[in-house]
């Protein structure tokens, strides 16, 4: 491990002192695809993106709660099932709420 | 020595990261900085064999709450925040503050005692932490497991009923 470590840490910085560095304004300004770059980099998003984050938030958490039941659904059997096909008819209600409101449409 | 070494690096590697992140003048980079800061706190939990605890603040941390950080960041424009001049000039008080917290921490913390193991414990029952959890949250605590996916609707309607009614206007 160290070996492999040295070697990868090794050759970037053999690299860097070996390399010829001759900057210009035209090799520092961030590649676009070949144009030139136009405006500010920052502006303010939409509050679009927001709920699609949200809502991956919550059902990457529901995700989540998935992970211990999948394991221990052996040994509960029925009952862990039942309960879970609660716990996402509760949550699919949030789904259907979100889809009716439009929430996962663009514009 | 080696769970010393481990331990040594990812200690100093978050208090590190964490100086870093609150010291960044672009907020983003700021928040990319703290994707590497959970990676590593996830790394200490391994070494506490919370391997189900490690995964979460991957897959949450890392993955989801860092995503709405970036979007947060992005929602709100930071350019004039990065132009300004940052911390107020009561440094002195601050570290005075700071030096006091960290006494009162040191000595709580060396007075801290080990305690009995739990009955759930991987140690005593000697199945793995994730069987362990999955078999009290799924039994005993299964109101509270009901509870949760309410708590997490209410979290879709309010974010809904928040960002879009802003949609319409």
């Amino acid at each position: 491990m160290l070996i492999a470590g040295a070697f990868g840490l090794g050759a970037l910085i053999v690299g860097s002192i070996f390399r010829p560095r001759r900057p210009y304004a035209e090799k520092l300004t961030p590649y676009e695809s070949g144009n030139p770059p136009v405006g500010e980099p920052r502006y303010r998003f939409s509050v679009k993106f927001y709920i699609i984050a949200m809502l991956f938030v919550i059902f990457d958490v529901e995700a989540v709660f998935l992970y211990p039941w999948a394991v221990v659904f052996e040994k509960i059997g029925l009952y862990a099932f039942i309960e879970m096909i609660i716990f996402i008819v509760i949550l699919f209600a949030g789904y259907i709420y979100a889809w009716r409101k439009d929430a996962f449409k663009w514009d | 020595m080696l769970p010393e070494l481990f331990f040594g690096y990812f200690a100093a590697a978050i208090i590190i990261f964490s100086l870093i992140v609150v010291t960044r003048r672009n907020p983003v980079h700021s928040v990319l900085f703290m994707l590497i800061l959970f990676f590593h706190i996830a790394a200490l939990y391994l070494f506490l064999d919370a391997e189900f605890l490690a995964a979460i603040q991957v897959i949450v941390y890392a993955g989801a709450i860092l995503v709405l950080f970036l979007f947060v960041v992005l929602l709100l424009n930071l350019k004039e925040e990065t132009l300004i001049r940052r911390y107020i000039n009561q440094w002195p008080m601050g570290v005075v503050f700071a030096v006091g917290l960290f006494i009162l921490m040191f000595i709580s913390v060396r007075s801290f005692l080990a305690g009995p193991k739990g009955e759930i414990s991987s140690v005593l029952t000697g199945q793995s932490n994730v069987t362990n959890l999955g078999t009290v949250l799924y039994t005993e605590y299964l109101f509270p497991f009901e509870i949760a996916s309410l708590v997490l609707l209410v979290a879709i309607i309010g974010a809904i009923v928040l960002a879009k009614k802003r949609l319409k206007s």
